[in-house]
């Protein structure tokens, strides 16, 4: 009974330096005290600095005339236009180049990785290289590469290279016929949601009805029938109101038509090339990564090839590989900062030149960073829903 | 007798034979590897028509057509462009590599200086070999070394100013010099503030951990080029007047801050694979805090990261060119500013001067995806049963 007495005993014995509790809290007063102190120290440098500059602080200067050109804007701006404007245009082109660049790189990313396990010799090998090539050099380097060693030593506009479909390649970029929508083409897209609307809608009751019946029902030709087959049809019904503006040859340029500049190409070639190879890797290991049990077990159960793949492997594949997935997104939408080595007017570049013409360095940069943490929120929100889909249900 | 015994029992073991000539020999192979279905013959064909039209091309633009050694950009023009090649003609220029490799390496630090930087080189290598090589003695030594002797020596021999040395500034600091010793440094100095960072992540002290979790997630959430703005715009802000560091200075704080947060994590997720009974053992022992991080669970989180540990490395040497776009010149830097010398401003120098600098990006790189791997597989042995 004696020991039970001595465990009652307070826990603290001894000197109460050696109190974890009281050690915690000394720690951590140290640390704000450190902390509050140098916070203290920097704002007094910034404020006389910025005064000692003639730099007026705040975000008052965001509503001036912004006085500067951007090549490529989405929505309407010119030099006329407010600071804040020419910020929402660098967002808005950081997220088109984004978006673009996160669905070429995955479609790359998985053929290169599908080839990395194919039974084809010589197509493993050519992944292979692939692969190790891209993921080894800086992305940067890539986008140099595209910019000045390839799209710049292009023909001038009078050469231009012809290539199908009416579309046309030079030093001044990518010339495609542009698809012009006549009078009634509103039809058209109604038909393709509505097709998408009734796709699913077969999906839900062919879902419900297997489960009730065993039966199945072909969903996904019915849905390629509907989703192409709809928007024909109201394409036919409304009188074909698509023309085609295609780009025509003047003496010096390249008029009509839908121009990519050289400075989107070669960003949106090296960022997605190079992503291609770590996306392409790690599709590779998710598919390794489930169990030859698996494949198997179903083969056992009578399953063929095809719906091995598509009902076993791949939705066991796509756990693993969705959460590394996502941080390449993330990567790629980082990585887009590069724009501003070639001079495309991305978040950063936009924000570079307003820094720079305004001497507002502390509000460009903390602009610059909450914004980057915005769109990384927002993707990995999105991927985050998309991995919930997606995994392990437990019962 | 015997002979009307109509049981049989086979008295020895039948010779092995080979397996059937359609199952072996380069045409089983193929017929495996290269034309197993009608697929794989489609496929294979194709593979084989993109060989063919890519690799002559880069054979003889590389190899064949290449020029190599030359005064100026006359050797590597066509005869329209007003060179001695005849038209039509492409090639690699690797005379521009060839007359400008100097600086590729070193920038602008001063020729009769150079020997400075080459030292450098000469005692890191030194001193890395034996480190790399496991079963070369004396490691703690050797780290020591490596990662404190020679930071120390290669400061005072790069930036000079003292011994009779003269003051070599860091602007003219260049090339590949920049990229290895942004690295280096940035490794040396990103591990050990990674691992504080994740000890703090995981720390028990709420404002402790606070802080760790807003730095980590802050820095991961922006790119790298922000931080670099960062460091070079607002830094001179942060501090008094009069006060001032170099540029060099501000984009290794930058890419050291930075390399610290991938690298926090990294050494968290070992944190967090390791077995609770270790932490409770090394407490039951009565080791204090540091002891039982230091002695018992750093030793092996760290052994279980080390491929994430080199990846982050690797992204690391990758990032450095990015203070290309701050206007410092590492061997992107030197490569891209050399294109506009109107005496070599051909249009094959922009592609080979890049492929110059991709190939030996690329021999870092995969050097050290290499050892790591070789590492893994060498320290793989405390799970094996």
């Amino acid at each position: 009974m004696a020991s039970q007495e001595i465990l009652r005993e307070e826990p603290s014995r001894g000197s109460f330096i050696n109190d974890p509790r009281i050690r915690s809290l000394f720690f951590q007063t140290l640390v704000v005290i450190l902390l509050f102190s140098s916070i203290w120290w920097i704002v007094h440098n910034v404020i006389e600095n910025l005064q000692r500059l003639h730099i007026a602080s705040g975000f008052g200067f965001l509503k001036s005339r912004a006085g500067f050109d951007i090549s490529d804007t989405p929505i309407a701006y010119t030099s006329d236009s407010t600071y804040f404007r020419a910020l929402v245009v660098g967002l808005l082109n950081t997220i088109i180049i984004a978006v673009a660049g996160i669905v070429l790189a995955t479609v790359v990313g998985f053929l290169i990785g599908i080839g990395r396990l194919s039974q084809n010799w010589l197509i493993r090998k050519i992944c292979t290289i692939y692969v190790e090539v891209f993921r080894n050099i800086p992305p940067l380097l890539v986008i140099f590469f595209w910019y000045s060693g390839v799209l710049a030593v292009l023909p001038p506009p009078r050469e231009s290279i012809h290539l199908p479909l009416g579309s046309f390649l030079n030093q001044r970029g990518f010339y495609l016929p542009r698809a012009v929508w006549g009078d009634g083409s509103w039809l058209i897209g109604v038909a393709f949601l509505l097709a998408i609307a009734m796709a699913w809608f077969v999906a839900h009751r062919a879902r419900q009805r297997q489960r009730a019946t065993g039966q199945q029902f072909p969903v996904f030709w019915t849905s390629v029938a509907l989703i192409i087959g709809l928007p024909v049809l109201a394409f036919l019904l409304s009188g074909m109101p698509l023309t085609f503006d295609f780009p025509k040859q003047s003496t010096f340029n390249l008029t009509g038509g839908f121009w990519i500049k050289p400075e989107f190409l070669s960003l949106l070639l090296a960022l997605s090339f190079y992503t291609a190879a770590f996306i392409a890797e790690i599709v590779r290991a998710g598919i390794r990564g489930v169990s030859k049990g698996q494949t198997e077990a179903a083969a056992a159960l009578g399953l063929r090839s095809g719906p091995i793949l598509r009902l076993v492997v791949i939705p066991q594949a796509m756990r693993i590989v969705i959460p590394p997935l996502t941080s390449q997104y993330l990567n790629l939408t980082k990585n887009s900062s590069l724009a501003i080595a070639i001079g495309y007017p991305d978040l950063t570049a936009t924000a570079g030149t307003v820094l720079n013409q305004t001497g507002q360095a502390v509000e460009g940069v903390f602009i610059m960073m909450i914004a980057y943490l915005v769109l990384s929120l927002v993707t990995s929100f999105v991927m985050n829903i998309v991995n919930a889909r997606m995994a392990l249900v437990e019962r | 007798m015997q002979e009307h015994d109509m049981s049989w029992v086979r008295t020895e073991m039948a010779l092995a034979q080979p397996a059937p000539p359609t199952e072996r020999g380069a045409y089983a192979w193929v017929r495996k590897n290269l034309i197993g279905s009608v697929g794989d013959t489609v496929l294979t064909v194709l593979g084989i028509a993109i060989v063919l039209w890519v690799l002559p091309q880069i054979i003889n633009w590389a190899f064949i057509n290449a020029v190599w050694t030359g005064p100026d950009r006359t050797v590597c023009t066509t005869a329209s462009q007003g060179g001695i090649q005849p038209d039509g003609w492409t090639g690699a220029c690797w005379a521009f590599v060839n007359a400008k490799f100097g600086q590729f390496m070193f920038g602008t630090y001063p020729v009769e200086e150079r020997w400075r930087p080459i030292l450098v080189a000469i005692l890191f290598v030194a001193l890395l070999v034996p480190m790399l090589i496991p079963r070369v003695p004396r490691k703690g030594l050797n780290a020591l070394l490596l990662f404190v002797a020679l930071p120390i020596v290669a400061f005072f021999l790069l930036v000079g100013g003292v011994f009779g040395l003269p003051h070599v500034e860091t602007p003219r600091w260049g090339g590949l010099l920049v990229t290895l010793s942004l690295s280096f440094v940035g490794i040396a100095v990103s591990l050990p503030m990674g691992i504080v960072l994740a000890l703090g992540r995981r720390s028990k002290m709420p404002i402790i951990k606070w802080l760790c979790v807003v730095f980590i997630e802050t820095v991961r959430g922006i790119p790298l080029i922000t931080v670099l703005f960062f460091a070079s715009v607002m830094l001179p802000l942060f501090l008094p007047e009069g006060v001032s560091f170099d540029k060099y200075l501000r984009a290794l704080i930058g890419v050291s801050l930075f390399a610290a947060a991938y690298m926090a994590e990294v050494v968290r997720g070992g944190l967090q694979a390791i077995p609770k009974g270790q932490y409770e053992g090394a407490d039951s022992l009565g080791l204090g805090y540091w002891q039982k991080m230091g002695l018992i669970v750093l030793p092996q989180a760290l052994k279980l990261v080390i491929p994430g540990i080199v990846n982050t490395f690797i992204g690391m040497l990758k990032d450095t060119s990015l203070v290309l776009i701050i206007s410092m010149f590492d061997l992107l830097g030197v490569v891209k500013q050399n294109f506009a010398d109107p005496n070599w401003a051909t249009p094959q120098t922009p592609k080979s001067g890049l492929i110059f600098a991709a190939f030996v990006f690329w021999l870092l790189c995969f050097g050290m995806s290499r050892y790591s791997m070789y590492t893994e597989r060498r320290l793989d042995t405390g799970y094996k049963r």
